[in-house]
Order: structure tokens, then sequence, then C-alpha cells
């Protein structure tokens, strides 16, 4: 009688369940499952995305695209199912051609619009405000995660960015409140008050360095410790000194970019916007050109990766990891004055929460690269946009799963293609010369 | 014959750790243009006396005099513009970054505060064609060879004008084909006037390259060596302080039953490309099988297929008669099996880990060590001090961690925990790779008794005198197949060297057929 098992004798290497396969199956039952729900969608809805700028009035609208929703995403579950077949399909040759393997990114791209389609089935959605939003809620998270660059590739770990931006967001915003009625010109006291708030970042980023650096303490415990003397401190002192007279200060005000803000739709969506915005392309530039194209960010780099060998070659490690931990903590402060001082004009107890620690997730997600980095923050910034405008549509189920979604396809494309993130290899040993 | 004035002196060098007396009253010197050997086992404070020269330690007592004047070498950065360059024992090199990257790090060649790749690049490839140093410079440091990554740290100390060269052991990573090419660099930078305090325990690679020979045995200066009138036997009483047998003793062999046959065997590398393409291979027990071949020529795969740690893609192998073909390295550790790898570093330790803990890292669960629950450190620290003793690691303390050891004393903590737990069949691969005549002749020993006691043994080597002074039969390895099985008694230099080169047949071997 025949078993059905396999015979175990085959000389052929058995098939392999590779990363890009169970993309692959991942995509396939993807496919499968929007072009059956399209199904049940009334077939004459149409999504209409609009192009507008945020502000009301004058819409110069720039065209409407209308999106007949169940055929789409039943030309959308056909395309995904295609091109987990053809990845899967290819089971000879030890990785998948070129092409198909092209056609599975295309489809990781077209997901995230595909979403906002689906969800605004029926509707109109703005374009326009989905993106602006993104970018501005990606701000502290952006800045965030160049922060915590800056610490990890010295080779030390920065858990505190949350911590630092909570002081930051609290002592920037009460320097605010205590020079808003000493005559100073309102734009004078904000930029002061911006200034406090880098500085104080960079004040409690000494004391990091201090606890990791000079007494070697765990970084993550001193990391720790400073969240929660943050959390203490800062509603401590709003208690005490904000809290008597219903504190609220102007937010910063909107800076135009010339020439750029004059261009239709984005001009004014984009580049017509408040400063710490702006800072966020500085830094992001800033990083990247220090890390990879300076003599600092060389030795930065080294000292991160093989402290030792930096120390043979006549470079000071501890001085160089003081530096970046101090500078990290001035960006991280930067993104603390976003919280207070350019998105509410008030402080809060925990009004960061936990953006610090999504900063450090964008920047794990970015292989700590400043450009990944950035771009894993827009992602989440996307998302937190994404469920507010869903909200504000009104979708038929809890909008929280929706905003998953980016989460979702973060990990798959993550796990996919860009595999394993590599943290800089001497990150979270303190350097002991023998 | 005219000296050649003295670049380099040491006088007086004392040196103290916590319980060692590393360097006792150290006298030496170096000419200008010569090659000074400074020979002494492992642990015998060369790496100690090197490190204080080039600014990592500060000297207790003494003084150093660069071109006759007494110099404070505070730091590597002093030492760096004295002159003096280090090619440390273990590269000074980041992973990540590119050649050129490391070798213009703490010394870049910047406009601004930019970083001016270019112009050091260019530099890198003008030092590398005036000293035959073959380097891609835009080549990332993780991709390279060790035998590359040598000359990139060679290239490293010519970038800051070093005249002093000091090379750490720096054939104990080379395969013979790479020390033949390192010889030739030497000989190039002694041209150029660039002197090179040369460290190693090789004793035939000393007399060839040295024209001065310091010999150090614990902490002390044993004595000085004319390269000229000395031989190996000499320079080999004078490191270990008694008379060394260089040659290896052995009896017949009296081979047993089989222990290990391979059928058929196929293994891919890490690329993922083809590296063990269909070895047959029979062993006996009470049997040394030698595996003769220049590296990457598969016997690393092959190593760790029969050890469990790769998979195979095709064939078998049965280690006494049973089929272990892509067990679990714990499987394979059960079944009798004893280990010595190739990479030590990687494979043979966790560094981090006390030596007591990792002479126990395959018996730590057994009833001896544990009671299941928690580990029995008292039994481990004992187990520990024993074959410390035995096997005569330094320093002799057990809760050091293995990392902070010298290169060969990591070897010998390696050794001494595969060999002493009753192995029945042994793969080692380069087993006695960085260690000095001593141990090597020690391990040579253990090796032939665990023969005689019944184990079967397989020798992978580089080192074509190891392999034919050890195995009962020699089989060659060249490009992933085992092209000839000898005999030992057939297999001379030339015939092994013919087909480690992939020579088959066409060369009739001269013997009494």
């Amino acid at each position: 009688m025949r078993t059905s098992s396999k015979p175990k004798t085959s000389s052929r290497p058995s098939f392999k369940l590779t990363r890009i396969r169970i993309i692959a199956i991942v995509l396939l039952l993807l496919g499968a499952f929007i072009f059956f729900q399209a199904g049940g969608i009334d077939g004459d809805l149409v999504t209409t995305l609009t192009f507008q700028t945020t502000s009301a009035g004058e819409p110069p609208s720039v065209g409407n695209i209308d999106v007949p929703t169940s055929p789409y995403l039943r030309v959308i579950g056909l395309l995904f199912v295609v091109a987990g077949s053809l990845n899967l399909a290819e089971l000879r040759a030890p990785r998948p051609r070129r092409a198909s393997l092209g056609l599975m990114v295309l489809c990781g791209v077209l997901f995230i619009p595909t979403v906002i389609i689906a969800a605004a089935a029926g509707n109109e959605t703005n374009m326009t405000t989905i993106v602006a939003e993104s970018l501005r809620l990606a701000t502290p998270l952006a800045i965030g995660a160049m922060a915590g660059i800056w610490c990890e590739r010295a080779g030390v770990v920065n858990i505190a960015i949350e911590g630092m931006m909570l002081f930051a967001a609290c002592f920037g915003f009460t320097t605010l409140f205590y020079l808003r009625n000493t005559g100073l010109p309102l734009e004078t006291a904000q930029l002061l008050a911006v200034v406090v708030a880098v500085l104080s970042g960079g004040l409690i980023a000494l004391l990091h360095g201090w606890l990791s650096i000079t007494f070697r303490t765990d970084q993550i415990v001193s990391g720790t410790v400073i969240n929660i003397l943050a959390v203490g401190v800062t509603s401590f002192v709003r208690r005490e000194y904000l809290l008597s007279t219903e504190a609220g200060a102007a937010k910063l005000g909107n800076i135009s970019i010339p020439i750029l803000s004059d261009l239709p739709v984005i001009g004014e969506a984009i580049f017509t916007n408040q400063p710490i915005f702006f800072m966020m392309f500085v830094m992001l530039a800033l990083t990247h050109i220090v890390m990879f194209y300076t003599r600092w960010g060389l030795r930065t780099r080294a000292v991160g990766e093989h402290p030792h060998a930096a120390d043979t070659l006549g470079i000071n490690v501890n001085r160089t990891r003081w530096t970046n931990v101090w500078i990290s903590g001035m960006v991280a402060g930067l993104a603390g004055a976003w919280f207070s001082l350019e998105a509410t004009g008030s402080f809060n107890d925990g009004m960061t929460r936990g953006a610090g620690f999504i900063a450090l997730a964008a920047m794990i997600f970015g292989k700590w690269t400043p450009i990944g980095a950035f771009g894993a923050a827009l992602l989440f910034g996307f998302s937190d946009s994404l469920g507010i405008r869903l909200q504000m549509v009104g979708v038929g189920f809890p909008v929280q799963f929706l905003q998953m979604v980016p989460y979702a396809v973060t990990l798959v494309v993550l796990a996919g293609f860009i595999g394993r993130a590599s943290p800089p290899k001497a990150v979270g040993t303190p350097y002991v010369k023998e | 014959m005219t000296e050649a004035a003295p670049v380099l002196e040491v006088r007086g060098i004392s040196k103290r750790f916590p319980g060692v007396l590393a360097n006792d009253n150290i006298n030496l010197t170096l000419r200008k243009g010569q090659v000074l050997g400074l020979l002494g086992e492992n642990g015998a404070g060369k790496s100690t006396l090197m490190n204080m020269i080039y600014g990592l330690y500060k000297p207790d007592e003494g003084e150093i005099l660069v071109n006759g004047q007494a110099v404070d070498i505070a730091g590597p950065k002093d030492a760096i513009e004295l002159g003096i360059g280090m090619v440390h024992q273990h590269f000074q090199l980041v992973d990540v970054l590119t050649v050129t990257e490391n070798v213009m790090l703490g010394n870049e060649s910047v406009s601004g505060p930019f970083l001016r790749r270019d112009r050091a690049r260019r530099e890198i490839l003008e030092l590398s064609g005036d000293y035959g140093l073959d380097v891609n410079p835009d080549a990332l440091i993780a991709d390279l060879p060790v035998g590359v990554q040598q000359r990139v740290e060679i290239i490293k100390a010519l970038y800051r004008h070093a005249d002093i060269l000091i090379l750490d052991e720096p054939t104990a990573v080379l395969t013979p084909q790479e020390t033949r090419g390192l010889f030739k660099i030497m000989r190039t930078l002694l041209e150029k006037g660039v002197s090179i305090i040369f460290i190693s325990h090789k004793l035939k690679e000393v007399l060839e390259i040295c024209d001065d020979v310091v010999v150090l045995r614990r902490g002390k200066v044993a004595g000085h060596a004319d390269p000229g009138r000395s031989t190996e036997a000499s320079l080999a009483s004078l490191m270990v302080g008694r008379d060394v047998i260089l040659e290896v003793e052995k009896a017949a062999a009296a081979p047993g039953d089989e222990i290990l046959n391979i059928v058929n065997l196929h293994v891919h590398d890490d690329r993922g490309l083809p590296a063990v393409e269909g070895v047959n291979l029979g062993l006996q027990r009470g049997e040394i099988l030698g595996i003769a071949g220049v590296q990457g020529n598969g016997q690393t795969e092959l190593v760790e297929a029969l050890t469990g740690m790769r998979p195979v893609d095709e064939g078998r192998f049965y280690i006494k008669g049973e089929d272990m073909t892509s067990s679990s390295p714990r499987r394979v550790t059960e079944k009798g099996v004893g280990h010595v790898p190739e990479d030590r570093q990687r494979d043979g330790l966790v560094a981090g880990f006390t030596v007591m803990h990792n002479l126990v890292l395959c018996s730590y669960y057994r009833d001896a060590f544990s009671n299941t629950i928690v580990v029995d450190d008292r039994a481990i620290a004992a187990n520990a001090h024993q074959l410390v003793e035995q096997y005569d690691v330094r320093p002799p303390i057990i809760n050091n961690p293995a990392g902070g050891l010298s290169g060969g004393n990591q070897q010998k903590v390696i050794v001494a925990r595969e060999f002493s737990r009753g192995v029945d069949l042994l793969v080692a691969s380069q087993p006695t790779r960085g260690l000095d005549v001593g141990s090597i002749e020690f391990i040579h020993k253990q090796i032939i008794r665990m023969r005689d006691e019944g184990a079967g043994i397989l020798l992978v080597s580089s080192e074509l005198d190891e392999v034919l002074s050890l195995s009962d039969r020699v089989a060659v390895m060249f490009e992933g197949q085992i092209i000839d099985i000898l005999p030992v008694e057939e297999a001379d230099k030339d015939t092994v060297g013919l087909r480690m080169a992939g020579v088959r047949d066409d060369v009739q071997i001269e013997s009494a057929g």
C-alpha cells in the first residue's frame, strides 16, 4: 500500500520557506481577501480623492480623482494574487527573478492608497491634508530619531529620548510663560523658549553621559532613571509654577519659504509651516551629512563599532561619546519643544505620550541611518493622520484597525526586504581601557 | 659587518599586572632596516612589551629610546608621532567601514570638516603600489579575508609614516601562501628603510626573516640568538627552557572499527554556493586521517557539516554506524564527537564567559556539573583547576574572561575542553594554529594518545608539516572534492603539494609499490 507521505530520498533540495516566499504567501492571501471583500462593496460607490489646500475658503483644487471603489479593489486584489503566485512559482530558481520581485514591491507601495480608498468608500477624502498632516505629526518622531542616531552611533544607548523631550517641553514652555509679560516681543520670547528647551535637553543628556560613560552605569538603567525623573520633575514644575493661572501661550508662528510656498497646493500645505517642522528637514540633512561625510561622523561611527580600534589610532573614545550624547540631548530637546511650543502652546503632564520611544523605534526601523529613520517616522506620522482622517470620514468599524495597517506593512517589508537590523556593534558597552 | 644605527631601544622595562610580573627588566635593541625577532611562548610577555612601546600600557620601570632619544609614550598618538606603527594580533579594523575609511581614521584628510576620501584613496593606492600591498580601497573590511585585512593594517601604519613597525604574531592567522606574501612585503619594507619587530613563535619563520632574535621566557629575556647560527631545536629549548622534541614520535596505527563514514556529501557555503561536492571518506578507530588542502577548498564547510553546524544538501554521513546527517550540534556532541573549531573566537569560546565556564560549554548540563536546575560551580571550578594546570593555560586564573587570554591560551582552553571529554571521534581543525612549540608538542602528544586509546581523528590543517607528521593517512581536498588519499608513507611533500594545487594523476608517484 502506498502512503501519501513525501519520499525521503529525493535528491533535490526540498522546498524551503525563504523570506521572499513567506511574503509571497502573505500577498497571495491578502490579495484574495481584498478581491472577495470588494465583492461586498456596492458597485456604484466611488471614492473621490481631492487635492486641496488645507485652508478653507478659496479651494484652488488641482482636480479630483474619482476611483470606483469596488472595481479598483478587485484589480488590486488580482495584482496581489498574481505577484504572490509569480514569486511562489519560481521554485527552482534559488531566488525569484527581478521582475517578479519588482511587482511585489509595487504591491507594497500600492497598499497604502488602497487602504485609504477602501476606507473612504463612497466619500471624498483630501490627499493633500493626509500628506501634510503625516509630515506634521512625524516632526517630533523624526527629530527624536535623529537624537537617537547621534547617541547610538557613538555606542551609547539612548532610551531617555522620551525623558529629554519631556524636560525640554516643560522648561521651554515655562520660559515662554514667564517671559510673555516682560515686554519682550513675542518672537524673541519664543526663540528664547526654544533655546532653553534645546539646552535643557542637552543638560539632561549630560546626566546620561555622567552616569553611563563616567560611572559606566548600565545605559538602559541610566536612561530609565531619566525617564522616570522627567515625569516627576515636570509634573512638579507644572503644579507649582504653571497651574496657578490657566496657562496658555501663543504657538510658534508660521513661516513661508520663499518661492516654494507659491507652488500650487503643496505650497500652502507644506511650505508654509511652523519653524520646528522645517527644522526636521534641517536636522535630517545635518545628521546625514555629519555622520557620513565628515571627520566627526567617521570617528563617531568607529567609536560606536569598535572603540578599541579607534583608541589605538589616538581617538579619545569617551570624549567622542560625551560630545555625541550631549548633541543627542539637544536634538531631543528640539523635538520636545515641538509639543509645548509648536503644537499646543501649553504644557501638560506626560504630553510627549511615548513619542520618544516611537522615535527610537523609528531609528531602529531605519537601521540607524538618518534617511531610513526619517522614512519610518513618516510612516508613523501617516498612521496617526490616517486615524484622524478616518474618524472624520466615519468608517463603520474601529479606526484603530486601519491605524494598524501601516505598521503591519512595515513589519512585512522589514522582515522581507530589508532583513535584520544590525545596531552599532559596541552600543551599550562602556569603554574600558585595559 | 657594520652595525646599523639603533632606532628603538628598550632599557630595563618592567610591567606588573595584579598577580603577575608580565615584564621583568627587559632590554632590547632594534636597528635600522633590520628585523628583530621576538620569540616566546604564549603568555611570555611579548604582547605586553609591545603594547608599552605603542603606548597602550605604561611601563612601571625602565625607559624607551627612539633614535637615541629617551621618550615618554603616553598613548598611541605619541607612538604614531614617533613613527611607531603596530599591527595587533587581533586586527583593529572597523568591519562596517571601507578600507579607505579605516586607513584614514584618526588621521583623516579633510577640507574643512568634510572628509576627502578621494585624497586618502589616492595615497592608499600609491602605498599599495610602492610596497606591493594589493588592496581595493573601496572594499568593506567585513568582506575581506584575513590576509588582506593584515595588508590594510600595514597600510594603516605606513599611511602614518611609520618607520618602526611592530607585527604582533602576524603569521598566526595566515595560510602558508599568505605568509609567503607577507614576507615578500616585509622585504620590500626593509629595503625602503623600515625597521620591523616580528613577534612569532614559529621557529622556521623567525630563522628565515630575522636579523636578530630575542627570546622571552616568563617575562624575562631568556637570551639572544643569531639566526645564522641557530637551529629550530636550539631556539625551541631557549624558549621553553628545556629540550623540545620537534619530531612527532608515534607507533604504527592499529585501525579498528569504522567510526565515521561519509557518503557523497554535498554542502554549500555562506553564499549559497556549493563548497563540498561529493566527498566520500571513511575513518577507523585508532587512526588519524589528515586532510590537506589550500584553505577555502571546502574543508571548513566539511567540518561544519560533520559537527552539525551546517545543513547538508545531499548525501549522508554515519558516526558509529548511525546516520547523523544534519543532526544538532548537541546530538553530535552526545554521540562522542569532539570538535576543535577553525575560528576559535567565533565558534570555540564565549569570550565574555570565564575560563571555568568555557571549559564546560558542552557538558555543563551533565550530572557531574549540574543537578538539572542549577549548575554546580564548585564542581566546574574543580574541573577547571585541573584542566588549566594540565594544559598549562596562562595565566592560570579560572575566573578571568576567556576573551582576555592570548590567542594561544584561548586555543589551549578549547583543546582542554574537547580532549578531556573522552571522545571517540575528534574533528580537529587547525588545532595548533597560533600555538608555541611547547604547546604544539603537547597537543600533538595528546592527539596521538587519543588515537592509541582507540579514537578516530579527523585532522584538518593548512600546515602541511603538521598533517604529514601526525597523520596515518592523508586525504587531499581540492575544490570541494577529495582528489587523493595516500598512506602517509607515500605522501611526501611534493606529491601532496601537487595534489593540493589540483594536479591529479598525471604525475607518477615514485615509491616502492
